[in-house]
């Protein structure tokens, strides 16, 4: 004690800032936020200056003129006559579209995959591996093309549904065509009175959500257990079918061949089945592996336990296992997410007009603005990156164990 | 590539020196030893490596008479493969000295992206192919047809104006490059694939059964195709407009490879000048008297790269057409050398 107040009594000297352990750790600081900021604020100025020995301006104004060139497949409605920055807004949905198809289907695969590879079944555990081993191995690039060269070359083209001798026909009674293009599936046209049939399907699902609640109760009471999973099923369709099949305002619009291509209905691009089936897969893969290790961190006497309690192995699975792994699972899948969101933006590979195609790719061409589209870019990942994590996070501490 | 040519665009703004954008670009090639030239990935009669790896074509042999013309030796440069995408972005950084590479000039990228389209090497125009079992005879008949583009391209635009102006739809699919566009229109995933006509011509020449497929009159823009540098270095840029105006002089006055040395001792004082054995243009830029000389000497001139490379008999087989001499009825003409 002494001690120390000697010391700070000492006057302060400057080689203090050095010598002395207590001021050492700011000083350090200090100095490296300066050399932080030197470093930056050099590389924006020889940016501005470069720019400027180009002749070039910092502006984004572009983004309002006229793009003039067209985009396949658009969510929301584009013409060349729309701006630089609706083309943007298309690739940022389109991305958006291919990175949700993309984290949900790799989900399915990835528990499916990591709970069959700890199967007693030789085989199917084996499948399993091989299947991790070839798609965590190989980059998603060569997968992403692998699967467009396989649509391609192995499906028909349009001209093959023609015909007397037609050597391809269409699936589901005529309202399904594969072919390599992409697939042209029948679309709902909301006609008058659309909204009745909106309305019910709505209630049907808060009917859903009633009877659940209902079943667990009920089992929780009496110990029977009610045919959940069918009667949802039935809910979920049968209501509004037959709400639309009164009011007839919901029609089905379904493809039908025409002189070069299938019109009508919906054309689900194939560069979008590529690319959303090799990330999925190849992110599956790694989510699997994940799954596995949550899966293997639980400790056995659980299993035991639940098997002493009479449960059937997949009930052992689903009520007692996975609901446990899931807290070790859930923060490495994060990351997984967000590498599925950032890999699709090889989309341009197969001609997939996601952000990087539109904005990073025919708009940055077509304009000159490197530097401009680059930074919109990067923010517009940086932002959807962030907003994935959150999300995910919220969810995590949803789900993590509760100290009482 | 494309990544790390962006990449390399995005940090030669942000680190590069301020300098190296404006230096003389002369003084850098002189003291590198080589020409960098950016050129097609593969266009067969345009620029395309043979299976040594050695590239030949209309486009390169421009490059082979800019190396001569600068170090007296054809061999001196080297070829940098650059997608549609690409090609403006790695002539702006600096990775390329100058872009060869079937390029339109136009006005946005002559004023906005700060090029300089140096003069015409081929006067051309967009158009589609059709295999023949679709029947299509026009271009008109393409509505609600799936085509193939190009992305980065002055051709995708040419196309929407096109469609658009006469009132019909179409589906794009947008390919990166030409494997890739042959491999789509091959396969049936495309009904249309369309480029310049002189590049239909080339691709056609390659595919299996160059027959079955037809390329449709109708010619929907006008593609000035040219060498380009960059805005700023003005000595570069008539370097680069003079060696071509040479090749194209040549063929007018009559030089070819073959003769050059005879020509040496001509009495016409306009072949004396453009070989440098009167006068010293070549210094006013730098570079040798005989510069000229040694361009026209790589790959001979103008009318011997075209007969060589994608003229009639080549599998390309195009007709002079517009980029015959002025002469003849064509475009191609040189401002006087004096």
């Amino acid at each position: 004690m002494a001690i120390t107040e000697a010391h700070s009594r000492e006057p302060f000297r400057l080689g203090m800032l050095l010598y002395d352990t207590r001021y050492r750790s700011i000083t350090i600081q200090i100095i490296a936020l300066i050399a932080v900021l030197t470093f930056f604020g050099w590389i924006v100025h020889n940016t501005v200056a470069n720019l400027h020995a180009l002749g070039k301006t910092f502006d984004f104004g572009f983004l309002g003129q006229r793009a003039g060139y067209d985009i396949s497949q658009t969510l929301i409605p584009y013409t060349n006559d729309s701006t630089h920055g609706r083309a943007a807004l298309v690739g940022i949905l389109n991305t958006l579209l291919v990175a949700f198809l993309g984290c949900v289907t790799a989900t399915i695969i990835g528990v499916f995959m990591g709970v069959l590879r700890l199967s007693s079944n030789w085989l199917i555990a084996r499948l399993a591996s091989v299947y991790v081993e070839m798609f965590r191995n190989v980059p998603v690039l060569l997968w992403i093309l692998a699967l467009m060269a396989i649509i391609t070359d192995t499906l028909p083209a349009p001209s093959a549904f023609r015909g007397e001798n037609a050597s391809a026909s269409m699936l589901f009674g005529d309202t399904v065509a594969l072919t390599n293009r992409g697939a042209y599936v029948p679309w709902p046209i909301f006609g008058p009175g659309w909204q009745v049939v909106a309305g019910v399907f709505i209630l049907s699902l808060i009917a859903i959500l009633l009877f659940r609640r209902y079943a667990h109760a009920r089992q929780e009471a009496t110990g029977q257990a009610l045919p959940v999973f069918w009667i949802s099923l039935a809910l979920f369709f049968l209501p509004a079918l037959a709400a639309d099949a009164v009011v007839g305002a919901v029609t089905l619009d379904v493809p039908t061949l025409q002189r070069f291509n299938f019109e009508g209905g919906g054309l689900i691009d194939k560069s979008l089945v590529a690319l959303w089936f090799a990330l999925a897969l190849y992110t599956g893969a790694f989510i699997a592996e994940i799954v596995r290790g949550g899966i293997q961190a639980i400790s056995r006497g659980q299993s035991e336990a639940a098997g002493a309690l009479g449960l059937r192995p997949n009930r052992i699975m689903s009520l007692v296992i996975l609901p446990q792994a899931l807290r070790i699972i859930i923060p490495p899948l994060i990351s997984q997410y967000l590498n599925l969101t950032k890999n699709s933006s090889l989309a341009i590979v197969v001609g997939y007009a996601d952000v990087r195609a539109t904005l990073g790719g025919i708009t940055m061409n077509q304009t000159g603005r490197e530097l401009e589209c680059m930074l919109l870019m990067m923010g517009f990942y940086l932002l959807i990156s962030l907003a994935i994590s959150s999300l995910m996070n919220w969810y995590n501490s949803s789900i993590a164990l509760k100290e009482r | 590539m494309r990544h790390s040519l962006i990449l390399g665009t995005t940090l030669a703004l942000t680190l590069g020196a301020v300098s190296a954008a404006s230096a003389a670009t002369l003084d850098e090639v002189k003291a590198r030893g080589t020409l960098k030239c950016g050129s097609n990935p593969g266009l067969a009669g345009f620029a395309a490596p043979d299976a040594n790896g050695v590239w030949h074509g209309f486009d390169v042999d421009v490059c082979y008479a800019l190396a001569a013309a600068i170090f007296g030796d054809p061999a001196k440069v080297e070829f940098t493969p650059l997608s549609g995408e690409t090609r403006f972005t790695a002539l702006a950084s600096g990775e390329v000295d100058v872009l060869v590479r079937n390029s339109t000039w136009t006005f946005s990228r002559d004023v906005d992206l700060k090029l300089d389209f140096v003069g015409v090497n081929y006067y051309d125009g967009q158009g589609f192919i059709v295999s023949k079992d679709l029947g299509v005879t026009s271009a008109k008949e393409l509505d609600g047809a799936t085509v193939c583009i190009q992305t980065g391209t002055t051709t995708e635009l040419n196309l929407a104006d096109f469609f658009k102006a006469n009132g019909m739809s179409y589906q794009p699919v947008p390919i990166q490059t030409e494997a890739e566009a042959r491999q789509q229109f091959l396969a049936g995933a495309c009904d249309s694939y369309t480029t310049d006509a002189s590049g239909l011509a080339a691709v056609r020449a390659t595919y299996p059964n160059p027959e079955n497929y037809i390329i449709l009159p109708e010619i929907i823009s006008k593609e000035p195709l040219g060498p380009a540098v960059r805005h700023g270095d003005n000595q570069w840029g008539d370097i680069v407009r003079w060696t071509f105006n040479a090749l194209v002089e040549a063929e007018e006055l009559g030089v070819t490879k073959d003769n050059l040395d005879e020509m040496k001792n001509s009495d016409n004082p306009e072949i004396r000048r453009l070989l440098g054995v009167e006068g010293n243009l070549g210094g006013m830029f730098g570079l040798s008297p005989d510069w000229a000389y040694n361009a026209i000497k790589a790959n001979g001139n103008y009318g011997e790269i075209f007969a060589a490379t994608i003229g009639e008999g080549t599998p390309s087989n195009l007709a002079r057409g517009l980029n015959a001499q002025w002469k003849d009825g064509g475009l191609m003409y040189s401002p006087p050398f004096r």
